[in-house]
Parts: C-alpha cells; structure tokens; sequence
C-alpha cells in the first residue's frame, strides 16, 4: 500500500489571478502560495516561513493582505487574487517600486515583493499614513536587510508622489 | 570623457527593478525540464553510532533515489579550511541535525513522509554542550582534546602591569548563538551530464568555495565543475560555507538519479540544521592606573565551535584581533581558543568573531569607568588608540585618525550629556526608567593577516564586440549591492557612464577567482582591483591608438569595438598583490592584521519598563569613518540594516538548545525585529580616505553589526544601576537580575584595589 499524497484526489479549483480567470487541479489543503508559484509559474511571490510570520508571501485576496502560505487552495474558489506580477497595473504600486529604488527600500529583494504589496494595501486604506502607521502597517513583513527605515521612507515619498499627481 | 563623479553618488541599485517588480530569479524560482526533488535524512541524537537504518513499508522506495556516504565517488568531506565535516555521516554522528541520508522523487509532496518513514537506530555516546563542559575534557568529540584551534597575541610584558596597577578590574562576559535569518531559505539546483559535467545553481556568497568542495567530494577536475551563483535573498555570512554542504548533496543526487535535482530547505530545517554565530565567553583582567589609562591586561576569548572545524579557526583570528577594541594596551596577552560541542557546526555571520570580543570589550570599558568613578566617555577619551601607536599585534596605527574627536561629535549627535543628567533626575520616580550608552570600536577591512595574499584574487574587466564594457568578478550580490559599486568603480576608471558598465553574474565558468564574498572586503580590495582591471583596458586602447587621452562614451564604445573587430578579446585582468608595508606574522600573530580600519562611536538610548522589564530602543546614533562613501544610499542601508540585526543580538534573538538541538527553529519563536520595534537610526559617515581601497574606501559591511549590543547594554546598565554581561538580554533576565540585586548587590566583587 502506498501513502503517498498522489492517491488522495486533486480538487477543481477556479479563481481570478491578476485579472485572468484560472483553473487549477490541486490538493485541498495545497497552499495557495505552491499554486501560485508551481502551477501558474507567479514566482514572484516567496517564501520566507511557511507559517504566516514574515510576510515574504503576502498577496491581495478579495482587496484584502494575506499571508499566501496560510491559504489552502480550496480557500481560494471564486477569489480574485493580486500577486507582484499584477500588481504593476496599478499607480500606487508603480510610485512605490519606484520609491523602493530611490530610497533604497530593496536590498536582497527576498521580501520586496510581499513587502510593495503590504505597503499597496496600506496606502489603499490609509492614502497619507504617518511614518508609526507604516512601520505598524508593514510589521508582519519581516526584513532582514534594511532594518526598515528606508522602507518607510520609501512609502512616505511614494505617498507624497501621490498627491503631486 | 564624463567628468561627473559616478562614485560617491547614489546610482539606481543595478538589479534593482527586478527586485522591486518580481522577475529577480532565486533558487526556488528555477525549474529544469525532468527535475527531481531532494530531501535529506537527519540525525536526531547529537552523538552516537548508527547502529541500524529501516525504510518503513509504506512507502514505494523503488520510485525514491537513496544516497547514502558509500555513494560519494571522492572524499566524503565538506573541504574548507580542515577536512573534518562528513558530506554524509558515516558511522557516526556527532551533532543533532547532521546530514545521514539523502532521498529525492520527482513529487515533493511525497518526500516530507519519506524522511519520516526513514527510521534510524543509534548507540549513543556521551555528549557535551558547552564550553565548560568541552573545556572539562570528559568526553573528547573533535578538534585536538576538543580544541580546533588556539592563538595567543601577545605585546609588551603583560605580568609586569599588575604591580604597578592602582585598579585591576576583571569580568566575564557571554554572547549567545545567533542565528542569520536570511529571509531566502537555503537551496541548491545541480546537474549532471556526463559531457559537460556537473553545474550548480544556487543561493550563496562563495562560488569558488562551493567550487572547491564539489571537486573533492566528487572527484571531478575544475573544468568540469561550474558553479553559478543566482540571486540570493540574504545571507550575511550564513550562506558563506553552508551551501557546499547542500550543493553535495543535490550533486550526489543528481549523479545518481541521471536527472537535476532541487533541494530548497523550510525554514525550520534552515535554522536547525544550519550555522549561526558562536556562542562565546571572553574574560578580562585590566591593570589601570588611577588616572584612567589602561596599562596592561590579558583577555580569555573562547568560542564555541559546534562539533566540526569549518570557519572556526578564522572567525577565532578576527573575534581575536578585535578584542583590544579602539585602545592603546601598552601590554597585553590575549589568548583565544576555538573548542568542540555537539552542536551543528557554528560559522559565519556579519562581523565573524568581532561582535562577540567587541561586547565583552566594550562592557568592560564601562565597569572600569565604575570602579575608577569615571564617565564612560572619559575612561575611552583616556586610552584611545592614536596615529602611530599600535595595535595589539603590534600594527601601526596609519590612518590621522582622530577618536576623541568622532568620540565628541557622537556625544553631540546624541545630545549625551543632557540626556545624562535628565535621566538621572527623571529616574528617580516612574514605572520606566531611561538610560544611554556608548560603544566605540573598529572593524578590520578584508581578510585576516596573510588571508588577502593566500587568496590572490583575480578580477576581469573585458570590453565586448558591441562596445560595452563587463566587470567580471565572483563577488556576489545578495543585498549589499556588490554589482551597483563595482560597476560604479569601473565606470569612474573608465570615465564612461554609470550605465555603460555591465557586471557577469557569478558564474566559475565565466569569471575569475575574486575570492569569497565575505569579511567586509569587496569594496575595498575587489574595488581596487575592477579600478586597475579597467585602467588596464584604457592603457591597451590607448596604446592600440584607438583612443585618445580625451574621449566620448561614444568613442571609447568605437575604440572597443574596433579593437575586437581587428584584434579578437580585449580583457583586462587584475590580481591581489600584497602592498608594501603590509606583513603577518602567522606564527606570532603580530604585523598587520588588515590592511584598514574602520572606526565608530555608536550611542544608544533605551527605556526599561519596569512593569513588563522588556527594553525598548528610543534612539540610536552611528557615527562612522570609512574612508570614502561609494553609494550614499547603500552605505546608510548597510549601516542600519547592521545596527538592527546589533538590535536583535542585543535584545530579541535568543536559541534556545536542547541537547545541541536549537528548541525554537521558527520565526514564531525565534524573534527577530519588525519595523515596530526599531527606533530611528541616524547614520553619519566622515571620510578620511584610504591608500589601500577603491577611491579611498573601506569596508562597512560587518562595521555595524560590532556597536549596538554593548551601547544598548550599557544604556540599560546606565537605566537600572545593575550591569548586565550577557546577551541577548531578555525581560525575564532583567527581572532576575533586579530581583537578586534586592538580595545582594552586584558588582562588587570584580574590582580590587591594590594595596
């Protein structure tokens, strides 16, 4: 007898993924971060702890942050998700990749993706946000690089690009 | 010819838009047609003799490829520095953790239950966990008698101080491990065929060190060994010796199986099984006269190894070096020792023994300021070190450096001596009490002593038939932004734009031996070797006569392409040579540690909450010297990012072991710092320039790391009254330390004066 997964059976799963409706074949309790990277080829949202506390997998479900290892596939029926490789289509992300680079938001770049998303969400809900309501407002996106202050810069100048414009 | 300067200017971070956007290529991200998935079989004793393995019966072993140490073609060891660390245990175990058996399938769902199923019986043997416990010599696990390496430094005549001492001050002070916590886990891609041989794709700082372990373990010559190294999430020294471990295994995997093989660790599996900084005791006893000067002392620094050699000899060295700290010692003896537990081995990470020996330093400093009744800035003003002294190996001090001056401007920066004075006053009332200390110390540029020589490095420039121009070096980018300054300092000898210059990824195929990335050494010594690689390409067009004296970005891209239209490649190669002035001693341990210093007084401010005894940082102050600032924004990036992993040293990141098995291998409970716990971080460079670097600079990678743990110790020191020698100091531990001064006051016994 085997125990491999392969013998339980795979789930039709369909969600909107940057727009696109897709169909995905996937284990229940497949995390959508695996369906995202492994299935439709989105490797820009990473891994970071498989366990919710560092963010590096963050995504938009519904409008709404969350932590992309945390969300079994089946979660995720009739969804619409946002990931890195969407995101650009919106003006707010754009100042702050741009942010990011001139202020030096970026080093490794391990957490950036899930950290430009964190700070998308932030600036959806709070356009003007003070530098405690970001550094409140990313702190379940850990970075080891940067110790922070530059990304906080990064989303006040992209805020304050964002009035300009 | 531009004449704008390119260095010293804050450039766009080159790989910058593919971080920000996603399309930057990690480990995890890269698939191969047929590629296989590896997992490794662990050890969970810490020491004993594998007896028996079983495969349980669930699962379809035919379908798994199973390595085992009999299936390694060459020398089963991971080569560094000794070859004592197995690729795979043979017999035996001598740390939790330790790789015994690997597995890989093409499903990676079904290898987590594969490893489960993997059952393996040992005989245990007595372990040893600390470094009393290896000193004791009861059990003897590794290195000779449990040590993997001894070095005594030695100045002046140590033994004729302590009668001329007013004070001799002694104390004992610890760090804990600390793990890197690199966000990117480790991982590795290998594949063979039998033509080309076997190429890994991975996570890493060293290509030529993962190089090297391939060729041994395998028994493959260098032309058939590439190792390319792809965008790497962190690493911090974590991912300096680590990565040949798995690069072997997925290389084994991939010979036998026929097919590439990925092996990305979870993070739990990263943190158990991986290095982290070592644990270390260092014991100081001070001869000082009544007036404040040190006068002669001798320093113990012992670290903890792990149970195999690896790195622990150099990390020794520089932990070593540095623990004279900024000060004169007319005379001194250090003596260090590196010794074996049963623990995963201990390596690398950002300051490489310094941090360690610099807080012990650096603590002390303050308690002879107690005992002398002195402020803690004037016990360091008294016995800086000035230009033409000398270090404790007996190194000239070259640079003008002037430490009581930057000593002055921290203080202004940090608004010190008011704050002094209201803490003491406000502090005598409330539920929190707040408090300030300094750290001062240096960090040496490069490698250790002989190191740069032994390495040679070798760095490329080539111009291409297009007419652009290449760095080519195996320094790696994994943050600090290695590619953005090296094309920086090409462009700046080339007198092109910043984006005329392109870098090769590391690649042992394609660039030369520029050595590791590692020992805050890329920017000065890799940087001045692109600058004399690229005049070499200016002095060939020149005397090609394709170029003249004066040029457009233009006409140097046509002198370029004219000369590898006519004449074939045009590459311009540079390698290390030690400059005049520059000599080690090994066997002594005197002459010139580094071929740089850099210098920095940080000052910390905390608050102690006496209802929940957690510290909280309000403000901190880095004030540096680095000879020249190549890139204003990385430069202030690398500092706070050093300043806050110092942070989470000091404050949060505390292993927890269990039998040499670290107990909170997640991020839940191994507590790193968010962007809510950290305080503003104000970062001052000066610039005094530096003969030896790229432009004048120097190193300032690991520099940050050394500084915040002792000036936020003494900080909570300055807040409570009470003197903390350990970290990472946590809540309970202040609440235990107030609780037992309410019994018996501290401090007393280490200080004697002489008669």
């Amino acid at each position: 007898m085997s125990a491999l997964p392969r013998e339980c059976p795979k789930s039709e799963i369909t969600l909107k993924v940057n727009g696109k409706r897709v169909t995905v074949h996937a284990y229940a309790m497949d995390r959508l971060l695996d369906v995202l990277r492994h299935d439709l080829g989105l490797t820009g949202t990473k891994e970071g702890c498989g366990e919710g506390e560092c963010g590096s997998c963050s995504v938009l479900l519904d409008g709404v942050l969350v932590n992309s290892c945390l969300i079994p596939i089946l979660q995720a029926q009739g969804t619409s998700v946002v990931t890195i490789e969407g995101v650009s289509a919106d003006r707010r992300a754009l100042a702050l990749q741009q942010a990011f680079l001139d202020c030096g938001g970026a080093q490794c770049g391990i957490c950036t993706p899930g950290m430009i998303l964190a700070a998308c969400y932030l600036l959806h809900k709070t356009p003007q946000p003070t530098a405690k309501e970001i550094s409140e407002g990313l702190s379940g996106n850990l970075c080891r690089c940067t110790g922070y202050l530059q990304i906080i810069e990064a989303v006040e100048e992209a805020a304050r690009r964002g009035v300009l414009t | 010819m531009n004449r704008d300067h390119i260095v010293g200017t804050s450039v766009p971070r080159l790989e910058g838009r593919e971080k920000v956007s996603g399309q930057a290529r990690y480990v995890d991200d890269m698939v191969l047609p047929g590629m296989l998935y590896g997992a490794t079989v662990r050890s969970q004793i810490p020491r004993g003799k594998i007896r028996k393995i079983t495969f349980g019966q669930q699962i379809p072993w035919q379908e798994f490829v199973i390595v085992s140490a009999r299936d390694i073609p060459g020398k089963n060891c991971i080569a560094l520095i000794e070859d004592d660390q197995p690729c795979l245990a043979d017999g035996v175990v001598n740390h939790p953790e330790e790789p015994i058996l690997l597995l890989a399938h093409e499903d990676r769902h079904a290898l987590p239950m594969a490893v489960e199923a993997v059952s393996v019986e040992f005989d245990p043997l007595p372990a040893i966990f600390t470094i009393e416990e290896s000193e004791g010599r009861r059990e003897i696990i590794g290195g000779r008698d449990n040590t993997f390496k001894t070095i005594l430094i030695e100045k002046g005549d140590v033994e004729s101080v302590w009668e001329m001492a007013d004070y001799i001050v002694e104390g004992e002070y610890r760090t804990g491990a600390q793990e890197q916590l690199y966000i990117e886990n480790n991982g590795m891609i290998a594949a063979f065929e039998p033509r080309q041989g076997l190429t890994v794709w991975g996570s890493l700082q060293c290509p030529y060190y993962v190089h090297k372990a391939l060729m041994n373990l395998c028994g493959l010559p260098e032309d058939r060994v590439r190792v390319v190294q792809l965008e790497t999430g962190g690493a911090f020294g974590g991912k300096e010796e680590y990565p040949s471990m798995i690069a072997a295994h997925a290389a084994l995997l991939a010979f036998k199986s026929g097919r590439p093989v990925k092996i990305i660790y979870d993070r739990m599996e990263d943190m158990a099984a991986t290095t982290k900084r070592h644990p270390s005791r260092t014991r100081h006893r001070t001869a000082v006269s009544k007036d404040g000067k040190i006068l002669g002392g001798t320093i113990d620094f012992t670290t903890d190894g792990g149970a195999y050699a690896t790195l622990s000899s150099v990390v020794l060295s520089r932990g070593a070096i540095h623990s004279g700290g900024p000060y004169h010692w007319p005379s001194v003896r250090i003596s260090a020792k590196a010794v074996a537990t049963n623990a995963p081995p201990h390596g690398a990470f950002r300051g490489f023994g310094a941090p360690q020996s610099l807080f012990a330093l650096e603590r002390h400093m303050d308690h002879i300021a107690e005992v002398l009744r002195l402020s803690p800035v004037e016990i360091r003003r008294r016995n800086f070190l000035r230009p033409g002294q000398t270090t404790t190996t007996g190194q000239t001090v070259s640079d003008p450096i002037d430490l009581g001056r930057l000593l002055d401007r921290a203080m202004e920066l940090s608004d010190y001596a008011p704050k002094k004075e209201r803490f003491a006053r406000e502090n005598q009332q409330g539920s929190s009490k707040k408090g300030i200390g300094l750290a001062a110390f240096l960090h040496g540029a490069g490698f250790t002593g002989a190191g740069e020589r032994y390495l040679s490095s070798v760095v490329g420039v080539e111009a291409n038939k297009d007419g652009t121009v290449r760095v080519l070096v195996s320094s790696a980018e994994f943050g600090q932004g290695t590619k953005t300054v090296l094309c920086q300092m090409a462009a700046e000898a080339l007198g092109l734009g910043y984006e005329d210059v392109r870098i090769a990824q590391p690649d042992t195929q394609k660039v030369p031996n520029s050595g590791p990335t590692v020992a805050s050494r890329t920017v000065m010594v890799i940087g001045k070797l692109v600058q004399s690689a690229a005049t070499g390409i200016l002095q060939t067009l020149r005397a090609s006569g394709l170029l003249g004296e004066s040029y457009s970005a233009e006409e140097f891209r046509r002198a370029c392409r004219e000369y590898v239209r006519t004449r074939g490649e045009l590459r311009s190669l540079a390698r290390y040579e030690q400059p005049e002035g520059i000599v080690w001693d090994e066997e002594k341990y005197r002459g010139s540690a580094y071929a740089a210093f850099s210098w920095a007084v940080y000052v910390a401010t905390v608050t102690v909450d006496l209802t929940t005894y957690s510290v909280t940082v309000d403000d901190f102050v880095a004030l540096q010297e680095v000879g020249k600032v190549v890139h204003p924004v990385l430069a202030k990036g690398q500092i706070i990012g050093g300043v806050a992993q110092g942070i989470g040293f000091a404050l949060y990141e505390k292993v927890v072991w269990d039998n040499g098995r670290m107990q909170n291998g997640q991020m839940t409970n191994y507590i790193m710092p968010t962007s809510a716990d950290l305080p503003p971080i104000r970062v001052y460079f000066e610039e005094m320039g530096n003969v030896h670097g790229a432009f004048g600079a120097k190193g300032i990678g690991e520099l940050p790391m050394d500084g915040p743990a002792p000036a936020i110790v003494n900080a909570v020191q300055d807040a409570l009254g009470v003197s903390f020698d350990a970290i990472p100091l946590l809540p309970e531990d202040i609440f235990d330390a107030l609780a037992r001064q309410e019994v018996r006051p501290e401090h007393a016994a280490p200080a004697q004066k002489n008669p």
